[in-house]
């Protein structure tokens, strides 16, 4: 596994392909999903997929009250989550998931997935090497590796990661790397039954998605915009990227996430500064102190 | 996940601020009215980031042990260089019985205890936790051997060569750890990632002068006490520029549990270090009283940081609003 000692200039400084950064000499082209949320009906079968496929437990029989959702986010035992909203809102003629009557409403619909960020958070952070990045560019947990420590669910700046708390250990979706390794799409993408999730090399998914918007756009859904998809933004660009009808925060995204690692070398140097300065207090502490 | 279950007598174990919205409930289900109009801030007031599944027990003691730990190695080392025998003994054991505390934490908050040796698979300059890890590697088995040579007398010059070699890496013990937590998506530790060093590194040297001052005969505490001024002092200068750099997320640490530890630290603190400054030198209780207070505001200081983060993390505004803010400053 090339990917699980990544180094610090290596991860901070470079802009290219992830999986060549990570020591991949040869490898196939980086693999990603493109969910377009504009189609997405809510029948959660990428939910039930992804738990069929990776025998991921039971996340909570749950009734939250929040639209359809009895999910809430993603976790350890949630690797894809359709995200409902509910919004009284103005709809046109061309969109297929609004209810039009005296109060026309509309429904957003979005399952929600790890971004497989190109900068990971989780996988800089992690002190074990469990995290690796994968021939495709995806980001990986080991689970025969993890040990629990737990410092990359606080490092992700989109809450995928979370603690199985019966197991002890860090869980996420794989973009399953067992069947990608096997030239089979992940299962979500394999039961979407509208295409929302899309899965394929990121470049043409990036294309097909720019095409995408624009085709929206023509048709009048000006609120059609991408997320995730710009290799300029704070982690670099994501694997998984998405078209959204309304701001992030809304689905429950970070409207503008930064990996963290971006900050550690000013840090280390602040680190380095006040462990000095705690030493030549001490110093002078001593060496001026009077006796009795 | 949530725990939430429904029973006759209505909603249990659900969690704050992820109760059921349900308009049905609150319009009295008339027919055309529609839902509660959803929030444009949020998904349902859940968080965005996952909250650390660290225990604060474990986290936050360490957080503050640590700091303990590698400032009393500095002072024993300190004290035995300048022949101050019982400040060097006490302070020396109580760094051995902080750092052997803080190994059992972390290991304790493990979900997997039995696996830390997976610790040492790697070296990753991009985990501050793999660095601490080969910083304490490194520290504890130096800090066990001076104390264990001061206790038994057996090889007392390599014993006293080990107790400097821990007080060399005692700031990097005390200090890291602000780059551990600073270094995730945490609004509060990652937006303080400036100030958080000197924080620690400052309520470290207050802890461990402070237990050098209680700790130590009167003839012997002159250099804890200046230590302890310094220590104290820079604490409350750095959390006061962490606060105003913090803006709108500097409300989770004035308010809740976090607001209450940090305002009782700050008082600890500053009443240890006045205490210190005037008694320290001429009443051995006054010296004692001062260094307890010292000691209680550091371990005061990292709970209330603890907590902080942890509110800061729950609720999404504080994710939201500075991304918000910083996108609509680019635009």
């Amino acid at each position: 596994m090339g990917g699980s000692g990544d180094g610090l200039l290596n991860v901070l400084l470079a802009g290219g392909d992830p999986a060549t950064e990570s020591g991949y000499d040869d490898h196939p082209p980086r693999m990603g999903f493109f969910t377009d949320t504009s189609i997405c009906i809510g029948c959660k079968a990428c939910e039930v997929a992804c738990k069929e496929w990776n025998h991921v437990p039971e996340d909570g029989l749950n009734w939250t009250g929040w639209s359809h959702d009895n999910t809430q986010g993603l976790g350890a035992d949630t690797w894809r989550h359709v995200a409902f909203i509910e919004q009284r809102s103005p709809v046109g003629e061309h969109q297929s998931n609004f209810q039009r009557d005296a109060d026309s409403f509309r429904w957003l619909m979005s399952s929600d997935v790890c971004k497989h960020c190109t900068h990971a958070a989780c996988l800089d952070v992690c002190p074990t090497g469990a995290i690796f990045r994968t021939e495709f560019g995806t980001v990986v947990v080991q689970a025969d590796v993890c040990n629990g420590c737990g410092y990359c669910v606080p490092a992700c700046p989109y809450g995928v990661l979370d603690k199985r708390e019966d197991d002890g250990r860090i869980f996420k979706c794989t973009l399953c790397y067992d069947r990608l390794e096997v030239g089979q799409e992940p299962a979500c993408a394999k039961a979407c039954p509208t295409d929302s999730i899309q899965f394929g090399e990121l470049d043409e998914l990036r294309a097909r998605a720019a095409g995408r918007v624009e085709q929206l756009h023509e048709a009048g859904v000006v609120e059609a915009r991408l997320y995730g998809h710009d290799p300029e933004d704070g982690v670099g660009g994501d694997g998984a990227f998405f078209l959204l009808l309304d701001e992030p925060e809304v689905y429950g995204l970070p409207p503008d996430p930064v990996v963290t690692t971006r900050d550690l070398p000013a840090m280390w140097k602040r680190v380095g500064i006040a462990a000095g300065a705690m030493l030549a207090g001490a110093v002078v502490s001593f060496v001026g102190a009077g006796r009795e | 996940m949530s725990d939430a279950q429904v029973t006759r007598e209505g909603l249990e174990n659900v969690r704050p601020g992820r109760e059921a919205r349900i308009w049905s409930a609150s319009n009295g289900g008339r027919r055309g009215e529609g839902p509660v109009d959803h929030p444009r801030s949020s998904y349902y007031g859940n968080s965005i980031i996952n909250p650390p599944v660290w225990e604060e027990l474990d986290i936050a003691g360490y957080l503050f042990l640590g700091g303990l730990a590698g400032a009393s190695s500095i002072l024993a080392a300190g004290g035995d260089l300048t022949r101050r025998p019982t400040l060097a003994r006490r302070s020396r054991l109580c760094a051995s019985a902080a750092i052997a505390g803080s190994l059992t934490a972390l290991i304790h908050d493990l979900g997997r205890p039995a696996r830390f040796i997976n610790m040492m698979r790697v070296v990753k300059p991009t985990s501050p936790m793999s660095i601490g890890t080969w910083i304490l590697a490194a520290y504890s088995p130096l800090n066990f051997a001076t104390s264990a040579s001061d206790l038994t007398g057996i090889a007392r010059p390599v014993g006293r060569a080990a107790g400097l070699g821990a007080a060399a890496l005692g700031p990097a013990v005390a200090s890291y750890t602000a780059a551990l937590i600073a270094n995730t998506a945490v609004p509060a530790w990652h937006g303080a990632h400036r100030e958080m060093p000197f924080l620690f590194a400052g309520s470290a040297a207050s802890a461990g002068a402070g237990f050098g001052l209680l700790a130590a005969p009167l003839a012997e505490n002159a250099p804890a006490q200046r230590m302890a001024m310094a220590g104290a002092v820079a604490e409350l200068a750095a959390e006061q520029l962490m606060e105003r750099r913090l803006g709108m997320v500097a409300e989770s640490m004035r308010t809740g549990t976090a607001g209450k530890r940090l305002k009782a630290a700050k008082a600890l603190t500053a009443l240890g270090a006045v205490g210190a400054a005037t008694l320290g030198r001429r009443n051995r209780v006054g010296a004692a009283l001062s260094g307890a207070a010292l000691v209680a505001g550091s371990a005061v200081t990292r709970f209330g940081i603890f907590a902080a983060g942890m509110a800061s993390a729950t609720d999404p505004k504080y994710t939201v609003e500075p991304q918000r803010a910083r996108l609509d400053a680019t635009r």
